[in-house]
């Protein structure tokens, strides 16, 4: 612990709050009307933050979770500079550029060449600078033919590959970066990965808002989750966003939430019966789902994972990725069963078997249940995991 | 601290150039004329309030100079107007941008002044046209001239840096301000030899150009055209001293100003 890198922006103890007039008082009637009447002052006031406090070392790609209204955007902006805290502080070591949003000041009646020197401004770049990277954010862009057009004729996806474009190359040692990923064609999407990849591997401090929790899990080193203006869990991505996925679930009405918190999920679709066998060829787990007796379910997906004794992952799969995928719809209370046959390629010891049914969106989960069954295999040879079906050649040379 | 200084001032700069280099491309943007047009505007504005007034009104047709000097009048009137009317709105309209990254937002105000100026500046010469063809003979007093343009500017500024903060807040400001142009207009001696308000009052005379906008012009024309038939505040009020009163006004303005905008600027982004 002793090599740790310098922390490169503290926040400490934030709080926020916005008044909230309910007759926004921005003209003189209003402003008089309101003079003569009482105004109940705590009730006009929001607590966007209620005292969130963390440090963020260099080179630490930081994931900030939340729902929406959580809070989230509010301290970004205050990281930023762009709002003032209402008590405590912010810190930051370096430049730092807040991608709030993309192509700041972009102004439709201007060119493409012109938008790049003027948003280069906003960030901090002087016109030589501009000159020197301009052909490089030009190529990033793929717009050679179309910087002398004005932006208004741009489509939309140009124009934020144009922003993105002038983005990359702010050359910032902080970067604050608001669910920029959520714009443009999968193309680009890889593109901007590619970039965070980059940004990763350079040793760059970036804090990470979104709602993309495959994104959090594969870039993030670490992440908070902001619930209702305070920090409600924090710590390693994986266990963040599963904690961001139960909030999400706990909303919509969860059913299922054993004491242990072993099981949780809002019941749409839940697993009725579970058992899992092993011999010498085949691992099958064989389980029942059954529909919730109010509604019709679309677009049910059930996955499972087997873990290892040290808690790691050794195989999964679900019903769409497996040889014979199965789209899955249920009518009210309707029940199904579903065979998994995997050929048994695990290595000697006990495994634990946990499942998943969610609903196709991605954030909905309806019943997820750690630790369902275990099973155990003994094989003679090795320490592994997972037995590789590999086909072997010996000859005599 | 004095690199961080640097680094301020580096970017305030640079963001200044692009917001002006931006304002002045968008104003004659698809015009075929394009900047000529800030040459060619105020002259044939000129032509025609020559005529009016010379020819037709005979306003001030016994002082000399007097067609020049209402034209220089109303030069810096103009400024003085674009200034504010833009200063007033301009932290609202460049609200889409306050929302999403920070930055020093007096920018805003000068890059709106910078361009009012180089305006100024383009209508200064089409005035030296005038001057050199009615034949007035510059001194020596016309270096004063630029002290005094700054005084404009100055008190421009301040009254930008104040009404745009409370714009943000109060809506009504820009309808208040634009009926106070109106009144200040007639009472800034922009379009009439203040000789007419001495000859119907001196008392009124002297209150009129403690008025830093009406001081600042009598005076620029005292400086540039003819001293002998410019009536100015220390001319009116037989002392300099009565300087004190306009020149007060203007300071207290600007810092005035700077303080509630310095004060305000960090709170824009939530309020406006």
């Amino acid at each position: 612990m002793a090599n740790h890198p310098e922390v490169v922006l503290s926040v400490k103890d934030v709080k926020k709050d916005f008044h909230l007039p309910h007759d926004k008082q921005n003209s003189i009637k209003s402003a008089i009307v309101n003079m003569f009447r009482r105004r109940d002052k705590e009730a006009d006031t929001q607590h966007a933050l209620r005292g969130i406090s963390f440090d963020i070392r260099k080179g630490e790609f930081f994931g900030i979770l939340g729902r929406n209204g959580s809070g989230k955007s509010t301290m970004l902006k205050i990281i930023s500079e762009i709002y003032q805290p209402t008590s405590g502080t912010v810190s930051h070591k370096g430049k730092l550029v807040p991608f709030i949003e993309l192509g700041v000041g972009f102004n439709p009646e201007l060119t493409g060449r012109e938008n790049v020197y003027l948003n280069g401004a906003l960030l901090g770049f002087s016109e030589k600078e501009i000159d020197k990277r301009y052909d490089d954010i030009v190529a990033f862009a793929e717009l050679q033919d179309f910087m002398e057009q004005k932006l208004k004729n741009y489509s939309s996806g140009m124009q934020v590959r144009l922003a993105f474009a002038v983005a990359t190359h702010a050359e910032a040692e902080i970067l604050v970066v608001d669910e920029v990923l959520a714009v443009g064609d999968a193309d680009f999407q890889r593109k901007c990965y590619d970039f965070f990849k980059s940004l990763k591997k350079s040793g760059k401090t970036v804090v990470f808002v979104t709602h993309d929790m495959t994104a959090v899990r594969e870039y993030c080193d670490r992440a908070i989750l902001i619930n209702e203006g305070k920090i409600s869990a924090s710590g390693d991505p994986n266990d963040i966003a599963d904690e961001y996925l139960k909030l999400f679930n706990k909303s919509m009405g969860n059913k299922i939430y054993s004491e242990d918190k072993g099981r949780w999920g809002n019941g749409l679709v839940y697993i009725s019966n579970v058992a899992a066998n092993i011999d010498k060829d085949n691992i099958i787990i064989k389980l029942s789902l059954t529909a919730n007796d109010s509604e019709d379910v679309e677009g049910v997906v059930f996955g499972y994972k087997l873990f290892d004794s040290e808690g790691k992952v050794a195989l999964g799969g679900n019903t769409l990725n497996c040889k014979n995928p199965v789209h899955m719809k249920f009518t009210k209370s309707e029940s199904k069963d579903i065979t998994f046959t995997i050929p048994n390629i695990l290595g000697n010891g006990t495994f634990t078997l946990s499942g998943t049914a969610r609903l196709s969106d991605g954030v909905t989960i309806c019943d997820d249940w750690r630790s369902m069954a275990s099973i155990s295999n003994t094989r003679d040879e090795g320490y592994y995991s997972i037995v590789a079906p590999a086909m072997l050649e010996v000859r005599n040379g | 601290m004095n690199s961080q200084f640097i680094k301020k001032y580096r970017y305030s700069v640079i963001l200044l150039r692009e917001l002006v280099r931006t304002d002045f491309k968008l104003r004659y943007q698809g015009s075929v004329l394009g900047y000529l047009w800030s040459l060619l505007r105020p002259l044939f504005l000129f032509v025609i309030l020559y005529f009016v007034f010379v020819y037709f009104l005979r306003v001030g047709s016994d002082i000399p100079h007097w067609p020049v000097a209402m034209l220089l009048g109303i030069v810096l009137w103009n400024f003085f107007a674009e200034v504010t009317n833009n200063g007033v709105t301009s932290i609202v309209n460049q609200g889409d941008v306050i929302r999403k990254i920070n930055f020093p937002k007096y920018v805003i105000i000068l890059s709106g002044s910078v361009s009012a100026f180089i305006n100024l500046l383009l209508n200064l010469i089409v005035i030296a046209v005038f001057m050199a063809i009615n034949g007035v003979t510059l001194t020596w007093l016309a270096l004063l001239a630029p002290l005094l343009i700054i005084e404009v500017y100055a008190f421009a500024l301040g009254i930008s840096f104040l009404l745009s903060t409370v714009f943000v807040k109060l809506r009504d400001i820009n309808y208040i301000w634009e009926i106070i142009m109106q009144g200040l207009f007639y009472a800034s001696a922009v379009i009439y030899p203040v000789a007419l308000v001495i000859a119907k009052s001196h008392k009124a005379a002297e209150l009129l150009l403690m008025n830093p906008i009406a001081q600042a012009i009598q005076d620029i024309r005292y400086t540039l055209i003819t001293q002998a038939d410019t009536p100015t505040l220390t001319s009116v009020a037989h002392s300099g001293l009565w300087m004190i009163i306009p020149l007060g006004i203007v300071a207290v303005v600007l810092l005035l100003g700077m303080w509630v905008f310095k004060k305000q600027s960090p709170y824009f982004a939530e309020n406006v």
